[in-house]
């Protein structure tokens, strides 16, 4: 019982701790004060984006690997996921070596578009991308599985292409999986530090994120530190309540 | 065309003629379907037969090892499934839960190149033919067993097929609800054109909705003909047990067959060769002792089990013969009979039927 209680204070003083140093009083004003919304709307930008992209190339992959058989699958959903347990800083290294001015892309980019990643805000969303994207194909790729592939057959003697029902069958069928990997992906984008100041850096207004911002914050102005970590906590606690059917209630 | 041109030369052709060869595993199915314009064509036989198999051959979802398909003189074979004239109503309906009634049976057509309110408005007039239109903005799950039985059939239909697949259309129902929806179900596949092929284990279903009942066991075709002609004789021990009659191979000479066990039974019918003999259990007489001035065919029986069939008692017993024997409660009170007691059966020459193996 001792080390129960233990560990939930362990989880919980934290954020309680959080909650009652936050300047209530002055949080209106602070939140108002243009680095907080600056860090704050770039956050919610770029997470949105890249959550946009995570979708519009997670869903096809969770597609493949779901239900196109075909050989190394295992290898590519192991590959997949190698984001997810990757140091974010290691995810940052490694971005900024293929995307970087001299990477092996990241070369190519530049000499052809003129196309620099690292150090913009659109560096921001690939990191973002990076880390997020698996949360999002492991989601719907088991939404895909648990799905009766049945109605797609249904659909086919019913004259449907594989994308029709794909479109109108399938991906209905698997919509809440899909919106819990959205949600996912987009909190995990949200707060992301390492890849980001890795391969972004940290410069106000284009590259720095409310994480980022919270920890230079902590070293200038505290205050400003705890309101940002307080906004950051009451998107977390809203993710938790946007997905509590799926994740947190127990049968 | 080629198909149906040497077709016409060898008197009408079949609509649907198939030779379908699925090999999986240690299973082969090879069967031959042929169906008519508006015949109704049951594929009958033991769970594990491989009837859904052919069902899904034929809709494109499996594909043929062997053989081919042939609809109205065109191959269909090389056609993949959703550009097949094809309905299949599935053993569960598979209505898409995301979807209303309405909007299920508009599926097909949009699928086909029909624009959305012209969809709709089929989808509508398909309900009605149903008798659901009042149903029409209802969720699958909102529908009862029966309701949504109706709407797959609907849905089917909705896309004008040529050939009608129906996979134990009425399995999934209760028992009350099946005899109203097998009646509303006869009269459909009656006002379609098509050629229907339907899959039931029941052997009621096949008899009630088919014209012909082609019968397979073990990926094979055992026998086929009108259901009649299968009730009165079967050919496998399996068809013998659905239409509840004891079923016999011998060999006939004049009015006197020798069964494979060696028991000599004497028939009204004259016969010569190899014959099927078959007679109801409630021909079979049962007596204590060797009865007097007795019926010809008399064997000694040993008692293997009894059971409660409707109002009768089935008596099972083993012997030179394993025959089913229905008597009344009151016979068996009067026989005490119990299992491995030894009985007298006996059946009247005039109550077996002779036709050739």
């Amino acid at each position: 019982m001792l080390p129960a209680l233990v560990g939930l204070g362990f989880l919980v003083l934290p954020v309680v701790g959080l909650v009652m140093r936050t300047p209530w009083s002055t949080l209106g004003t602070r939140l108002g004060e243009p680095q907080v919304r600056d860090a704050l709307r770039l956050s919610l930008v770029t997470a949105t984006t890249a959550t946009a992209i995570c979708l519009l190339l997670g869903v096809p992959l969770a597609w493949l690997l779901a239900r196109v058989d075909f050989r190394g699958r295992r290898v590519v959903r192991a590959l997949v996921t190698v984001p997810l347990v990757l140091p974010p800083v290691v995810g940052g290294v490694a971005l900024l070596l293929v995307l970087g001015r001299r990477g092996i892309v990241g070369q190519w980019l530049d000499r052809a578009f003129g196309l620099t990643l690292p150090f913009t805000t659109a560096g921001v969303v690939v990191a973002e991308t990076f880390v997020a994207m698996p949360f999002l194909v492991i989601s719907v790729e088991g939404a895909l599985r648990a799905a009766d592939q049945r109605f797609e057959e249904a659909a086919a003697t019913l004259g449907a292409t594989r994308w029709t029902s794909f479109r109108r069958v399938t991906l209905p069928l698997v919509a809440p999986g899909v919106a819990a990997g959205a949600i996912l992906s987009w909190a995990r984008a949200l707060g992301e530090f390492g890849a980001t100041i890795t391969f972004a850096g940290n410069f106000p207004g284009r590259t720095q994120t409310m994480p980022l911002g919270v920890y230079l914050a902590l070293e200038t102005d505290p205050q400003a530190a705890i309101v940002l970590s307080l906004v950051l906590l009451a998107v977390s606690i809203l993710v938790l309540v946007g997905l509590r059917d799926r994740w947190v209630s127990t049968p | 065309m080629s198909a149906g041109e040497r077709g016409r030369a060898r008197g009408p052709s079949p609509e649907l003629l198939a030779h379908l060869v699925v090999r999986r595993g240690g299973f082969t199915l090879d069967l031959e379907i042929t169906g008519g314009r508006g015949e109704v064509v049951a594929l009958l036989g033991p769970n594990g037969a491989g009837k859904t198999t052919a069902l899904r051959a034929l809709a494109g979802l499996v594909a043929l090892t062997g053989g081919g398909i042939d609809l109205g003189g065109e191959p269909l074979h090389a056609v993949p499934a959703e550009r097949r004239p094809v309905g299949m109503v599935f053993q569960d309906y598979l209505l898409f839960p995301h979807l209303s009634a309405l909007d299920n049976v508009a599926f097909g057509p949009r699928c086909r190149g029909a624009g959305k309110s012209e969809a709709r408005r089929l989808a509508g007039e398909w309900l009605a033919r149903v008798g659901l239109a009042e149903h029409a903005a209802k969720k699958p799950r909102a529908l009862s067993g029966g309701q949504a039985q109706r709407v797959a059939l609907a849905r089917a239909l909705a896309i004008r097929p040529r050939l009608l697949l129906l996979d134990e259309p009425l399995a999934a129902l209760d028992a009350h609800t099946r005899l109203d929806i097998r009646a509303g179900l006869r009269r459909h596949l009656a006002d379609f054109a098509g050629v229907t092929v339907l899959v039931t284990h029941d052997p009621l279903d096949a008899m009630v909705l088919a014209d012909r009942l082609i019968v397979v066991e073990g990926g094979r075709v055992v026998q086929q003909g009108g259901p009649a002609e299968v009730a009165r004789h079967p050919r496998t021990d399996y068809v013998a047990r659905l239409v509840g009659l004891n079923l016999y191979r011998g060999v006939a000479a004049g009015h006197v067959v020798t069964l494979e066990s060696g028991l000599r039974v004497e028939t009204a019918e004259q016969g010569g060769g190899e014959v099927f003999i078959a007679f109801p259990p409630r021909a079979v007489a049962l007596f204590r002792a060797r009865p007097d001035g007795s019926p010809r065919n008399l064997w000694e029986a040993r008692v293997d089990g009894v059971e409660r069939h409707g109002d009768q008692v089935r008596v099972h017993l083993d012997g030179p013969i394993a025959v089913a024997a229905d008597v009344t409660p009151a016979a068996v009170a009067e026989l005490a009979l119990t299992e491995g007691q030894t009985v007298w059966a006996a059946v009247k020459a005039s109550e077996t039927h002779c036709y050739p193996a």
